[in-house]
């Protein structure tokens, strides 16, 4: 075999050899960090049994929510349409964490509660959150005075 | 040949994205579904804007499905959804019913008036309680309760003409399916 | 009237787009003068239709004409001016314009700065630049207007997402977006290349600059984006591995996988292909990113919001270029290869070694943020990909390059010479131990940190070393060329980065508390002293405001004031206080009140000390500086006199 197809052979095998470690990594690593998402009737249906750690998804149940009087302790009900998972959580609850919102939490089941090392919570563009009314209404009502105003000036 | 990979491992990848875009239509965006659907809808007794002599409630509406639509005149979402409503209401062959959410009584008339009322009925819950029942957030939201009173579809955000063709549609078609 | 005349202003930049893109590239194909000359004029009236949609919508917002949705969406009476500037481009059809006004930009440059290129060829450069403005234009027209108007007209709008009323917000788009849209410049010369036949050698040269301006821009706007992210979301992270970030993250890496291989095609010839397909691959990316957050086929806190019509237009649009190109090269690329050989120890090999990784690296980003939905087409289930899989597989796939990067400047072109190697490796590396060891006592013997000061003292010293040489060997005035000036400025910020990297993700401490007024924590080497909250407002927002004291041995070392703000739309946003430093930052988030309602009690507060967290935007400022100084390079400046006469190879520079 002349030099410069042993030198192109060997360019190929190093190559393919390096796609397939890069391959293999990847795909060890990806196996590593996937991280399933489960409603709380997907859970208590035993579907997560065999992840350890685990996204849960659904809403915050209103009127749940509960914190400890001395650390950040903080526990509250996650519910789907059929089921419903406690979930508990040490830390700062994120801003958009309400009653009746969309969470994501990630952690893993101790006995039969879900205890979270994060927590996310979701947020909607074209939607509008009850505290807006406040300003707008104001806003509103100005330009209805400022209307009624211009009604009664022209005789409308 | 090889050169023609980089355009083979492209064309996988639009396979995926047409895939993804495919599907996206046909499923929820939200990753986390809603729990009310197929639930009793709460029990409420609300009264009419602008004649709070006359009240609503749950048993009134009883026996024909009705749309349940949240609205407040502060809401900017709302008035993106109303044309919509003005334009598809009435087609759609069942009771609106609008909810007018934590709004000031002459506020919601004067925006009613100003842009036009799609609704056969205007309920209003100024304080917001019954709709904490709900699962109520925010606003623009529809509800679909069918004939029994249940929950059978929920919709947050407003309603577009594509949501109406291809969730409310099919959710209102399989009411009909089912009623006697 | 006035935003009517910027949809009129946009349709006719379109009309404008669509001869720049068809008929200088048939008169180059024809041979005709006359068609080929239309380019440039045309170009410039586009750009001058596009700048004025571009004013008029910017006017738009400083008048609050909410009349048009688009500016009652985004801003509202309360919004103060520069902010109104910055919500032009804060949502879906706002920042698609910018998009185009920038590639409007690049296209007028190259217009103005081309006139030594052969006709034919900047023929074909002007009208691919063409042809990408017409895509997008018609995107902006069909399905993305701007302009539309909302009637009747609302009091007043919603307001700016508050998370983007930031001095960050107001830079970061426009310069990310110049990185971004600059790589369509390499894209359309390597077009105009293989439409030409790539009778002219030289392309490669005049490529050069424009690449490493574009990559420079892309590097200082993913800096202000994690700065951004880092100042504003409140909980300390500068980078989460988000879709959006990777869409910018990608174009970067082959970005910079890419101005390595044009340096090696320009000096040696070598590699046509390789970097060809390399510029394709940068556009491509920067396009796919423009897909992946605006189509809804992955959700991420970043994404606009989404629609499937636009999703299907921009695939569409993706298939036209990206496909387009891609069969090109495979009809057109050179199939012979060319220039110069080299050795197997030989500067040309570390070079490609390092793009080897580089977009592997690039590769592996991409399969983990389109995991998400792999995992929705095969039905596995809602799945996500962690942060760790990123963190793993790139520190692994960098640390070759980290290792090599010195060596690069003292190998020769085509054949290098390893002896030279040897003193370099062991004084950089007898620096990187020696200064290993003393951080070992002061980081408590953290594995990680270690590694990023060996590393970064690695790289550092080694990049110095080189300096020192060219400083003894060469005369005064041929010492530093811009192109190694700007070589040697990067790879020192590639040090900077890698401690900043390590040692901060290592080194930083972070607690959540609850504090009561008066409450003293220690966290690191400092005290936080919670001394309540009092109300506050400001154009557009009422909060609470929180007074940390931060204090060290008794002394007073800062005060912050952390806030919780609501803005008028609603939305709840934390503003974090960060006390800035070269080698800490102390950083103090407001979580919320203990007991709801009462903001004079205890609250939840999340305290951090980073230290050296801001040596990583350091790092990439360094890169982003050598990337301009580089552009600089007299070499680079086209000569009319040789391209006229057939251009050869550039001698090699040392």
């Amino acid at each position: 075999m002349n030099p410069t197809r042993k030198r192109r052979l060997t360019v190929v095998l190093l190559v393919v050899v390096a796609a397939v470690a890069a391959v293999g990594l990847a795909v060890f690593a990806l196996q590593q960090n996937m991280n399933y998402l489960f409603t709380p009737s997907q859970v208590q249906g035993g579907q997560a049994t065999q992840y350890k750690s685990f996204r849960l998804g659904g809403m915050v149940k209103a009127g749940s929510v509960q914190r400890a009087s001395d650390s950040l302790k903080v526990s509250f009900i996650v519910v789907d349409a059929d089921g419903a998972m406690p979930v508990e959580y040490n830390g700062i609850l994120p801003d958009l964490f309400r009653d009746n919102q969309s969470v994501i939490a990630t952690g893993s089941m101790d006995g039969a509660r879900f205890v979270a090392s994060e927590v996310l919570a979701k947020h909607d563009e074209t939607y509008m959150p009850k505290e807006l009314k406040d300003a707008m209404a104001k806003a509103h009502k100005n330009k209805a005075i400022v209307d009624e105003k211009a009604e009664t000036e022209t005789g409308k | 040949m090889s050169r023609l990979l980089p355009f083979f491992a492209f064309v996988g990848l639009v396979a995926l994205f047409g895939f993804g875009i495919w599907w996206n239509t046909k499923h929820d965006l939200r990753e986390v579904p809603s729990p009310l659907i197929g639930r009793a809808a709460p029990e409420f007794r609300l009264p009419v804007l602008g004649d709070p002599g006359r009240t609503v409630s749950k048993a009134d509406l009883l026996g024909k499905p009705y749309l349940l639509n949240v609205f407040g005149s502060w809401c900017f979402a709302c008035g993106e959804e109303h044309p919509v409503l003005m334009a598809e209401g009435k087609a759609l062959g069942v009771m609106l019913v609008g909810y007018n959410y934590k709004d000031e009584p002459a506020a919601a008339k004067g925006w009613l008036a100003e842009h036009g009322n799609p609704y056969d009925l205007v309920i209003a819950d100024v304080e917001g309680r019954t709709a904490i029942d709900f699962g109520v957030y925010g606003a623009p939201e529809t509800f679909l309760v069918d004939g029994k009173g249940v929950i059978r579809y929920k919709r947050i955000g407003p309603l577009t003409p594509d949501v109406i063709e291809h969730e409310l549609k099919p959710a209102l078609a399989k009411i009909a399916r089912e009623a006697p | 009237m006035i935003p009517e005349l910027g949809q009129l202003a946009l349709i006719l930049a379109m009309l404008l787009a669509l001869v720049q893109g068809v008929v200088p590239i048939v008169g180059a194909w024809r041979g005709n003068n006359a068609m080929m000359s239309l380019a440039r004029p045309v170009a410039a009236g586009q750009f001058v239709f596009v700048a004025l949609a571009m004013g008029i919508l910017i006017h738009a917002f400083l008048t609050f004409d909410f009349s048009v949705g688009y500016v009652a969406a985004n801003s509202n009476l309360a919004l103060p001016w520069y902010y109104r500037i910055t919500a032009v481009w804060g949502a879906h059809e706002g920042s698609m314009l910018l998009w185009v006004f920038i590639l409007n930009v690049w296209t007028v440059a190259l217009a103005m700065f081309s006139r030594q290129l052969p006709e034919a060829f900047a023929a074909r450069v002007l009208g691919v630049m063409g042809f990408i403005a017409l895509g997008f234009l018609a995107f902006i027209v069909f399905t993305s207007n701007p302009f539309l108007r909302e009637l009747p007209m609302q009091p007043d709008g919603a307001d700016l997402n508050p998370v983007l009323q930031d001095p960050g917000m107001t830079f970061h788009p426009p310069v990310l977006y110049m990185g971004y849209v600059g790589f369509s410049v390499a894209f359309a010369f390597s077009i105009a290349a293989l439409l030409g036949g790539e009778l002219e050698q030289a392309w490669v040269r005049w490529a050069r600059p424009w690449t490493n301006v574009a990559w420079a821009f892309l590097s200082g706007g993913i800096v202000a984006g994690s700065w951004w992210a880092y100042a504003e979301l409140g909980w300390g992270g500068w980078w989460f591995w988000d879709p959006v970030e990777n869409a910018s993250f990608m174009p970067w890496l082959v970005g910079a996988a890419l101005v390595h291989a044009q340096a090696i095609t320009e000096k040696r010839g070598s590699l046509r292909s390789w970097t060809i397909l390399l510029s394709l691959f940068a556009f491509s990316l920067s396009l796919l990113g423009t897909f992946l957050v605006r189509s809804g086929v992955l959700t991420s806190v970043h994404a606009f919001a989404s629609d499937p019509r636009r999703g299907l237009y921009i695939l569409g649009f993706l298939v036209v270029v990206i496909g387009g190109s891609l069969l090109l090269y495979a009809v057109r690329a050179p199939k012979v290869a060319g220039g110069r050989a080299f050795a197997i120890v030989s500067r040309e090999t570390a070079i490609l070694i390092g793009n080897l990784l580089l977009t592997t690296a690039a590769a592996m980003v991409l399969l983990g943020t389109l995991f998400p939905l792999l995992g929705d087409a095969l039905n596995l289930g809602k799945v996500s990909v962690g942060p760790p899989y990123f963190g793993f597989l790139f520190n692994l796939l960098m640390l070759p390059v980290v290792l090599l990067l010195p060596f690069g400047p003292y190998l020769r072109w085509g054949k290098g010479d390893t002896g030279v190697l040897k003193p370099i490796a062991l004084r950089a590396g007898l620096a990187a131990i020696v200064c290993a060891v003393v951080a070992a006592f002061f980081v408590d013997n953290r594995l990680k940190a270690i590694a990023g000061v060996a590393g970064a003292v690695w790289v550092c010293v080694g990049t110095l070393l080189y300096v020192i040489k060219r400083w003894r060997e060469m005369p005064r005035g041929r010492r530093f060329p811009a192109e190694m000036a700007g070589m040697l400025l990067a790879h020192f910020g590639v040090g900077i980065f890698v401690a900043g990297v390590m040692l901060s993700e290592s080194l930083s401490v972070e607690r959540d508390v609850r504090m009561e007024p008066g409450k003293i924590v220690q966290l690191g080497s400092y005290d936080f002293r919670f001394d309540g909250v009092r109300e506050t407002s400001g154009p557009n927002w009422r909060g609470d405001e929180g007074v940390v004291t931060i204090m060290r041995d008794g002394a007073t070392v800062a005060t912050m004031h952390p806030q919780k703000r609501t803005y008028t739309r609603g939305q709840v946003q934390t503003e974090s206080a960060i006390d800035a430093g070269i080698f800490r930052d102390i950083y103090v988030a407001l979580g919320e009140p203990m007991e709801a309602g009462n903001h004079e009690g205890a609250w939840a507060l999340r305290l951090y000390q980073k230290p050296f967290i801001r040596w990583i935007w350091l790092g990439g400022l360094f890169m982003m500086l050598g990337g301009f100084v580089a552009a600089g390079e007299r070499r680079f400046r086209v000569q009319k006199a040789r391209s006229e006469a057939g251009t050869t190879i550039a001698e090699p520079a040392a």
